[in-house]
């Protein structure tokens, strides 16, 4: 399964069609032609301002996009994400309103609630046995009451926050003609980045896909199944807690309620993003496109004037609907063409090509040949 | 007794949790024995139960569907535009409100079985799809002064103390218990949930014992979407939202497996009054609704990791998982 192995075996043509790469560039084309035709309904939509607005507001679904990713690799789900959001969010808050720390440690507190939390769900999810989706539906509720239980009612106000927290979402690197580039978006960017490569080309990358395509056949392997979905789970609430420190700093008033229903969005912007829910398929660029391409449109459409703001969800929904029949589609047309060719293989060079093609296909991460 | 308790163990752990429930209850408060507030008890949660019973026959074949609450909130809104339009008979709306619930969820069920798509993954569509259809029907409106006759179906008693929704559910789960444990389809609901591949070779018509659960599961969320109409008097875009996490948590709280196959209507029953009157009662003890889910949701977690852990220091026998849950 490592990434060495299938680049002996592939010929250069197959390896560059794998079909995440294909499912990504028409994600890439659909956002494209969806700006260009926001840009013909709207005046002045393709402007500086828009750009800068979309990179803001899209930072804290790409973190939850890239840690839904992280579980649904390994074929679990973490529907507590809204929840772990909140609690992050808040704490957070209230350390800062309380002490007054930088952004450094602001981060790092977030980040650690978030992985304790994480690891609640992992704990019982690798070593309690209990399936992902009865765990986090639990923690769901569990994280959001010991959150209500904590805040007493009261909420964290902005101006209890040092100023440097509601200027950080504006800090911008540089400006190249009119679009700021802003280090909220630059940190999505760079964890989407990191989390792509890790998973591409370390061992516990692969082996987070192998669990998910298989996951008996993982542990027959001899792979340490339980460690490795733990972390993931803890990873994928120290990525929530991020989400819930950039949160912090993009709404300043933080309640009891917030982050509700983001779990949601985060499935909703995986699977848009080529994500297979049944895991060991998709990779985290997908999910940050499905993430930005959903952010896009929401505020996009919200600025149409033929179009009511109460149209969005209907639209959302239509279009998960419509990108994962699409997924299914494409990987059918790639099933039928690879096993074709692994019969040309098998003609002219005996069965033992036929491993190597099928490898070549499935090197990616796909799930099913 | 014991031959029972251990063939239904499942069911066995529930009763005694919703014995203890009533007894802390009974304890607490002084109000909770009365009459009415047995009928309170099903009365607030009314419309959750009703769907309760079709999502126990979804989640045991297998699928889940996580778009009721937004079917609900479809339905009632479909009902609600037409009756504000004020050209149609209102039965009629009424009539065509379920109807578009049963096509939510043939249009669902198409995509699901036509495709190969997992349910999880529509259903989330459609639970965002369809909440959304709600709002560009209503928008932030609420629409009410709905006839007399409607209201009195939602808050007046039919027989004795019950009202007509609750009179349904009870009629609605009798049916339930025949068709999934004494009939051929409940059979193959459960042969399916075990695994498809095996019922589909054994020709077993997979995709269409598929297609008839979601047309059900769409068409009783659009019933129960009207009834909450009925009971409350007024209709908004966001009615019945998040319900479909408490309506889930009660099947998986009554043994059913999330990866489907086994399971039982009695199990899902208990569940639902333990859940009931855990609210209840916390209710009375005046604790808010978000500590009350919170309380379900350790419970849910609870009731799948105890049994596990259990298994795992108990005697080390083989294959307990296939014995715990499950019809013979």
């Amino acid at each position: 399964m490592t990434e060495s192995a299938v680049a002996e075996a592939a010929p250069k043509s197959t390896r560059f069609l794998r079909p995440e790469r294909v499912k990504e560039a028409t994600l890439l084309a659909i956002i494209a032609v969806s700006v260009l035709v926001f840009a013909f309904l709207i005046e002045g939509y393709l402007s500086g301002r828009f750009f800068n607005r979309v990179t803001t507001s899209v930072v804290v679904v790409t973190l939850l996009a890239a840690a839904q990713a992280l579980v649904i690799f390994s074929r679990n789900i973490d529907l507590s994400v809204g929840s772990i959001v909140g609690v992050a969010a808040y704490l957070t808050g209230d350390f800062l309103a309380a002490t007054g720390q930088g952004p450094i440690t602001a981060v790092l507190v977030a980040i650690v609630v978030g992985a304790v939390l994480g690891s609640v769900n992992g704990l019982l999810v690798a070593y309690g046995g209990v399936p992902a989706i009865i765990v986090t539906l639990g923690t769901l509720a569990l994280f959001r009451t010991l959150l209500s239980i904590y805040s007493e009612g009261a909420n964290v106000l902005a101006g209890d926050l040092p100023s440097w927290v509601l200027e950080f979402n504006n800090v911008t690197l540089f400006t190249i003609a009119g679009f700021q580039v802003r280090l909220v978006f630059l940190i999505a960017v760079f964890v989407v980045v990191g989390l792509q490569f890790a998973l591409a080309r370390l061992r516990w990358g692969r082996r987070i896909y192998a669990i998910g395509s298989n996951p008996s056949a993982a542990a027959q392997a001899g792979l340490p199944t339980a460690s490795l979905v733990f972390w993931s789970f803890v990873g994928s609430g120290a990525l929530a807690g991020l989400a819930g420190f950039m949160f912090l700093a993009r709404a300043g008033t933080i309640s009891a309620t917030a982050g509700a229903g983001l779990e949601l969005e985060s499935v909703a912007a995986a699977v848009v993003g080529g994500v297979s829910i049944l895991g060991g398929s998709g990779t985290m660029v997908g999910a940050f496109l499905g993430a930005v391409f959903i952010d896009t449109l929401k505020l996009s459409l919200v600025r149409v004037p033929e179009v009511s703001e109460f149209w969005r969800d209907a639209f959302l929904g239509i279009l998960i609907l419509a990108a994962v029949i699409l997924d299914t589609v494409l990987r059918n047309r790639f099933n039928r063409r690879w096993s074709a060719e692994a019969r040309k293989a098998m003609e002219s060079t005996g069965p033992s090509a036929v491993g190597m093609a099928r490898m070549a296909g499935g090197g990616g991460g796909t799930a099913d040949a | 007794m014991r031959e029972w308790a251990a063939k239904h163990r499942w069911e066995s752990i529930l009763i005694v949790v919703l014995a203890a429930t009533i007894v802390v209850n009974v304890s607490l408060s002084p109000f909770y024995l009365g009459f009415g507030n047995f009928v309170n008890l099903f009365w607030l949660s009314i419309e959750k139960i009703i769907v309760v019973i079709v999502m126990t026959f979804v989640i045991i074949n297998g699928e889940i569907d996580l778009s009721v609450a937004s079917v609900m909130g479809f339905s009632a809104a479909v009902m609600a535009t037409l009756y504000e339009g004020g050209e149609m008979a209102f039965v009629l709306a009424i009539v065509i409100g379920i109807v578009a619930g049963a096509l939510a969820g043939l249009l669902q069920g198409l995509v699901i079985t036509r495709f190969g798509l997992p349910s999880l993954v529509v259903t989330l569509a459609g639970l965002i799809g369809f909440r959304g259809a709600a709002r560009v029907l209503l928008e932030d409106r609420s629409v009410g002064d709905f006839p007399e006759w409607f209201e009195r179906i939602g808050q007046q008693t039919l027989f004795g103390p019950f009202p007509v929704a609750l009179v349904l559910f009870f009629v609605g789960l009798a049916l339930a218990w025949i068709i999934l444990e004494r009939s051929a389809f409940g059979r193959k609901v459960y042969v399916i949930g075990n695994s498809a591949d095996v019922a589909r070779f054994s020709g077993i018509e997979v995709d269409s014992v598929k297609m008839r659960l979601f047309v059900a599961s769409g068409t009783v969320a659009g019933l129960a979407g009207v009834l909450f109409a009925a009971r409350v008097g007024a209709v908004q875009g966001t009615l019945g939202e998040t319900y479909e996490l408490d309506i889930i948590t009660m099947v998986l709280l009554g043994g059913v497996s999330i990866f489907g196959g086994s399971g039982s209507m009695l199990g899902v029953v208990l569940a639902l009054f333990t859940v009931l009157n855990i609210r209840n009662g916390l209710g009375l003890a005046n604790i808010d609704g978000i500590t009350q889910t919170g309380v379900i949701g350790l419970l849910l977690i609870g009731s799948v990791l105890v049994p596990n852990l259990a298994r795992r220091y108990r005697l080390r026998r083989p294959a307990p998982e296939a014995m715990a849950h499950g019809p013979p």
